[in-house]
């Protein structure tokens, strides 16, 4: 099950720029939470911060409480532990290009150790099926490499390999703004059905797809939080102007 | 204000061509109401003529708001708007319906003689079609002070409406020989009626467009 998610002044630079500047917010348990604004704003780098590789580039860091559930990511737990717990999908699929299908949606399993035959069999056959891939390639997945799908199977391969190793929370940054139409709709319908299972706390571009498939948005602003409400609320009558001029286009 | 010129190009259009149904709405009401005053049938047959254009625009402007909201994905205060110019559109249709309605029954009235009847139908034409004009005025500027001001003219043109049905009612019962004429009034009183509340509709639905409030059926802002 997911968790909930407790950001309380979060900082977070970038050599000496101050990227992300004192966020505070809470992201329900098992609800979509998506997060908008202009580009460089921040909302990556919030994403990013919820998993601890903000900190993998050398000259980035954070400052802040971020709990997930009763963990406080930055304290109780190391960056490995955190990102088994907190999966990951970005804009462009990342298979493993020289991994079949079944060795990319199990990779995360056998990274943690994991080595019996029947368990990554059957993790592997439920994380194809709750992305929603199980039957396009059942038949092909010791045989066909993960990259030579196409772009909509690839990314939901990747959250395949994201939800393998059970993970609280998925992040998913911009994950369908490379994928054609009826791909976006399959990932739209699995961001649906898997927050069922966990916290999902999508970045986007796409304005409906945030009202599509999040219960509550987040507006970002040159590093700033201006806005955070549900999703109904930011898209109908949103309370700050300049969450209303980037949302109607008029921002800039 | 920088962005998506083409769009909010097209929403200037889409409020000029709510604006230009208003014009011929609100001529249309005016005209039944001098046919009423001066029993002139050829300005009841304007009136009549009138209502396909009305209908025409109705529908040309409802497909201008279907494109938009089809084709632009418009958000929040412009999503409002667009909503907002929708139900106007069907509010003034019904408002031209009102004028046929007001023709007809002068066109009645013309087979009787005219008489002086116990109701003030100008007065009360002048007062619901204040509260169009006052309705559309703020819709121009989007001026939701002016709109709530409108919602509480709607009283009055309601009491205006019971007066007449008391008082006709009155005539009729002493002088059924007047009964043709007293119903046609009353009927009149009551499409006047009507029309304040439509123009009460319009005044939400600018309210509704700016605040981001319902205050139909007499919901506050607070529990919008």
């Amino acid at each position: 099950m997911g968790v909930g998610i407790q950001v309380e002044h979060l900082n977070a630079w970038y050599g000496t720029t101050h990227t992300l500047q004192d966020i505070n917010l809470h992201i329900p348990a098992n609800h979509a939470t998506a997060l908008i604004g202009p580009s460089g704003c921040g909302k990556s780098t919030f994403v990013r911060c919820l998993n601890r590789m903000h900190e993998t580039n050398p000259i980035a860091r954070a400052e802040g409480t971020v709990k997930m559930g009763d963990l406080d990511i930055y304290k109780d737990v190391s960056p490995v532990e955190i990102r088994r717990r907190v999966g990951m999908v970005f804009q462009r699929p990342n298979p493993f290009p020289t991994m079949s299908i079944y060795d990319n949606v199990v990779s995360g399993l056998k990274l943690n150790g994991f080595r019996n035959r029947k368990v990554l069999d059957e993790t592997c056959e439920r994380s194809l099926k709750a992305a929603a891939l199980w039957d396009e390639v059942k038949d092909d997945l010791r045989k066909k490499s993960g990259a030579s799908l196409s772009g909509g199977q690839q990314q939901r391969m990747c959250i395949a390999r994201a939800i393998a190793v059970d993970p609280e929370v998925l992040l998913m940054d911009e994950p369908a703004s490379a994928l054609d139409p009826v791909s976006t709709s399959k990932i739209e319908d699995l961001i649906f059905q898997l927050k069922t299972q966990y916290t999902i706390v999508i970045v986007t571009h796409n304005m409906q797809q945030a009202a599509r498939v999040a219960e509550n948005t987040g507006f970002f602003l040159n590093g700033k939080m201006v806005e955070f409400d549900s999703t109904h609320k930011i898209f109908t009558n949103p309370k700050d102007k300049r969450t209303e001029d980037y949302i109607t286009g008029r921002f800039g | 204000m920088a962005g998506r010129i083409k769009f909010q190009q097209s929403l200037d259009d889409l409020k000029g061509r709510l604006l230009v149904m208003a014009g011929m709405v609100e001529q249309a009401i005016a005209r039944a109401i001098e046919a009423y005053r001066t029993r002139d049938l050829t300005i009841c047959e304007q009136v009549f003529r009138n209502e396909p254009a009305i209908n025409r625009l109705e529908r040309e402007i409802d497909q201008m708001a279907l494109d938009l909201l089809a084709m632009e994905q418009p958000m929040a205060i412009d999503l409002r708007f667009i909503l907002s110019v929708i139900r106007i559109n069907a509010d003034l249709e019904r408002v031209g319906d009102q004028a046929v309605n007001i023709a007809v029954r002068v066109r009645e009235m013309g087979a009787f003689a005219n008489i002086d009847l116990p109701v003030d139908i100008p007065k009360l034409a002048s007062l619901s079609g204040a509260m169009v004009r006052q309705a559309l005025e703020a819709f121009i500027d989007g001026d939701a002070d002016r709109a709530e001001a409108v919602l509480s003219m709607d009283d009055q043109v309601d009491d205006m409406n019971d007066a007449a049905f008391y008082s006709l009612s009155n005539l009729i019962k002493e002088k059924p020989e007047l009964t043709p004429q007293s119903l046609n009034a009353l009927i009149i009183s009551r499409n006047l009626e009507r029309v304040g509340d439509h123009a009460t509709n319009i005044a939400e639905d600018v309210i509704f467009w700016v605040r981001g409030a319902d205050v139909r059926h007499h919901l506050s802002k607070h529990q919008s």
